[in-house]
């Protein structure tokens, strides 16, 4: 999974960033057995921590490695095409401290869509 | 400087209803076959624009949407300050046959969305003789809550903003940005607490799955259009009920979400005018 894009993706795009502006937290993007802990920092994407052995965080979403890859296709299929559509389908659990992720939920699907179609996405 | 005028009249209709006065919006357009048209929860009637607009359904249909008391331009009654703001089957059965009493539409077509699509398998089931029929976008008997709707009205949430990010999902991925967005933005303009209160109806109070077999569809037909990208109905939830009907005739919409007249109208005009042309041939 090609995360490295995910900064680049993020940080130069004006509007997303904006949108964001308000958010400073770091949450949890788990694909498959690989934990990834993304550090926002209003609006921006200060780090991705990959692996960490303690990793601390607000809020979780966590998947597999198949579904987060059919999330970021470029047309994704029915049942794919939203964190909250994998959630129906029972194919993602969000935990954790969920208020930044509510109140940020635009930015925040924004960020994973900057992913879609991205070269070296599963 | 040149401006152009859409062929849709819109007034404030008062009413009383469920004994308090109402200031209701409406919107009309075309002659013909009644056609009343039900919005989704939390949003208003601009949903169906472009159906209003559509010169192949008003020439044979009188087209009228309304904003439910408390959405869009209908205000809610004096002392709503007082209230908590909650949707259920009776209030919305009463709201619509109201409205169809007080503009003189006899026998309408009722055709909703969502919610709107839930109500009108109410409506088939209870008030048959006094419809033509009931076209059901999104609809299904019962749906699988999927988040907690609590989310939508708290102080440290944005309510416009957290209803928008809830359904934006809805939309399918086909959708136009221009509409995507212009559907979103009815969802940032909803007053507090409503969204929240109509899916009251929608999640827990208008389940009508386990009655569903009851509806005479030789009485008052049901015809079912869901989206195939809708995980809140989805064409699961949408089959499960036409299965229990019986009778009723559902096509699932390629490429199209929970929002089918608004997301994507083109789309959905595709799939919509076949429907009204059985209604039209009914009629002879």
């Amino acid at each position: 999974m090609n995360l490295e894009e995910l900064p680049v993706r993020v940080n130069g795009d004006p509007v997303l960033v904006r949108k964001g502006r308000y958010l400073s937290t770091d949450f949890m993007l788990e694909i498959g057995e690989r934990q990834h802990v993304v550090k926002i920092r209003d609006g921006r994407i200060e780090e991705i921590v990959t692996g960490a052995r303690m990793p601390s965080w607000s809020f979780a979403l966590r998947a597999s490695e198949e579904d987060w890859g059919k999330f970021w296709r470029p047309v994704p299929e029915p049942g794919f095409s939203d964190i909250f559509a994998l959630v129906r389908w029972k194919k993602m659990r969000i935990e954790g401290d969920l208020q930044p992720l509510m109140a940020n939920m635009l930015y925040i699907k924004d960020v994973l869509a900057s992913l879609r179609g991205v070269e070296g996405s599963p | 400087m040149k401006v152009t005028f859409e062929p849709i009249a819109g007034r404030y209709m008062n009413l009383e209803f469920q004994g308090r006065p109402h200031r209701i919006y409406l919107e009309e357009a075309g002659k013909g076959i009644p056609l009343l048209c039900l919005h989704t929860a939390g949003s208003d009637g601009r949903q169906y624009r472009a159906l209003l607009n559509d010169e192949a359904v008003t020439r044979n249909f009188r087209v009228v949407v309304f904003d439910m008391p408390w959405h869009g331009k209908s205000s809610p009654p004096a002392g709503w300050e007082k209230e908590e703001y909650q949707l259920t089957t009776a209030i919305y059965s009463d709201l619509i046959m109201t409205v169809a009493r007080a503009l003189d539409m006899e026998r309408p077509v009722v055709m909703g969305c969502s919610i709107g699509g839930r109500i009108v398998l109410h409506l088939a089931l209870e008030r048959a003789a006094e419809l033509r029929c009931v076209i059901g976008l999104q609809s299904s008997g019962r749906v699988n809550p999927y988040y907690d709707i609590s989310w939508l009205h708290r102080p440290d949430v944005h309510g416009g903003e957290i209803s928008a990010g809830m359904v934006s999902g809805l939309i399918a991925p086909q959708s136009p940005a221009e509409h995507r967005w212009e559907t979103l933005w009815h969802y940032m303009q909803g007053g507090p607490g409503v969204f929240m209160g109509d899916l009251f109806f929608y999640t827990v109070e208008g389940d009508v799955q386990e009655r569903l077999h009851q509806i005479d569809t030789a009485q008052c037909p049901v015809h079912m259009l869901t989206g195939e990208y809708d995980y809140s109905c989805s064409p699961v939830d949408s089959q499960a009920a036409a299965d229990a009907i019986g009778g009723a005739e559902l096509e699932v919409m390629k490429g199209m979400g929970h929002f089918p007249m608004s997301e994507n109208p083109e789309g959905f005009r595709a799939y919509l005018l076949p429907v009204l042309e059985k209604i039209l041939a009914a009629e002879k």
